[in-house]
């Protein structure tokens, strides 16, 4: 801007409320607040299909319910992957947390085995159950159960794609403050995903149980 | 208002970063594990073992374990406070459980309802439809 410009425009900009030495905006420092509002969406959406599978988890269409086709005990090994894979992402945290590059990847290595195994046991669950003709489209129940359980291990499938991804960018990068913003976002996905499940395991498979 | 981002709690610093949102300790990280274990294993027991023989009793039991697992998560795996980001998180939240009871309450409330009132119709009724 030339010195004559900023004469004329003197006037005007000195009204009180322009702010014209903004202060500075370090790079991500809402990324936090934001992902954490995506996160309260992404409970909605889940609301959702909670509300819609409370409305038709009862629609058996003269179908398969709960009780033939849920098996408790692998439903509690699936949570225990979760669980576990909750605490080991906490320790690649602390890892980060000291600067230990090896260890981050180590621990989001372990926790990627662990998401994988909740993954696969939850597809065989899947596969167990359209094998036996309740597929989504046999009644409202299944219909909601799929849209629902689907929904989260959606979720968890790109939060594993997330997940290396970022043991990727940790090894090109190492562990820059960009790096460090993202392993805390997804450390929010995760827990957060792990949240759910005990909306899942509760009000689906315990309550189908009883 | 300063255009720096004012923190009451001094803690906050010990963490480089500014906003105050801690990755938590190994001491925290392991008592939400073992208290999610726990809160996980009882409610799981108690409808494989049908030890409360009342259903509506054990329902209303392994939902109140959903609650305090869910709290406990907040706390120990999310690091919920009331003071990151001065606030706006728990703000946030507490708008989100607000529209979550909405939401659930509303639906399953209004369809019920809708279910139990309405006529039933007969397979003749429906032969008849446009």
């Amino acid at each position: 801007m030339t010195a004559t410009a900023h004469n004329l425009d003197q006037p005007k900009l000195q009204a009180a409320f322009y702010d014209l030495n903004e202060h500075d905006h370090p790079e991500g420092g809402s990324t936090m607040l934001g992902f954490w509002i995506y996160l309260m969406s992404d409970c909605l959406i889940f609301a959702m299909l909670f509300a819609a599978y409370g409305v038709l988890g009862g629609s058996l269409a003269a179908g398969p319910g709960p009780k033939d086709l849920f098996d408790l005990p692998l439903v509690a090994l699936n949570t225990a992957m979760l669980l576990f894979s909750s605490i080991t992402y906490g320790f690649a945290m602390l890892a980060m947390e000291k600067g230990n590059k090896g260890g981050t990847q180590a621990w989001l290595l372990v926790t990627a085995l662990f998401g994988a195994a909740f993954l696969f046991i939850e597809l065989y669950e899947f596969s167990h159950l359209i094998h036996e003709g309740a597929t989504p489209m046999r009644s409202g129940f299944l219909t909601a159960f799929f849209s629902l359980v689907g929904t989260h291990g959606l979720h968890v499938t790109f939060g594993m794609i997330w997940l290396f991804t970022l043991v990727v960018q940790v090894a090109k990068k190492g562990l820059i403050p960009a790096n460090k913003r993202r392993l805390m976002c997804l450390s929010l996905f995760w827990h957060f995903l792990d949240v759910i499940w005990i909306g899942v395991f509760t009000f689906v498979y315990l309550m189908g149980m009883l | 208002m300063g255009t720096e981002h004012a923190h009451p709690n001094p803690q906050a610093h010990d963490h480089h970063d500014e906003h105050g949102a801690s990755h938590g300790s190994m001491r925290e990280y392991v008592v939400g594990f073992l208290l999610s274990v726990v809160l996980t294993a009882i409610p799981f027991w108690l409808v494989m073992s049908g030890a409360i023989p009342d259903k509506q009793t054990t329902a209303l039991v392994i939902m109140a374990f959903a609650v305090v697992q869910i709290v406990v998560h907040m706390i120990y795996f999310l690091h919920m406070n009331t003071k990151s980001e001065n606030g706006w998180t728990v703000m946030a939240l507490i708008f989100t459980i607000v529209l979550v009871i909405i939401t659930l309450s509303g639906s399953l409330w209004v369809m019920f309802h809708l279910n139990t009132n309405m006529m039933p119709m007969s397979v003749h009724d429906m032969g008849q439809l446009p």
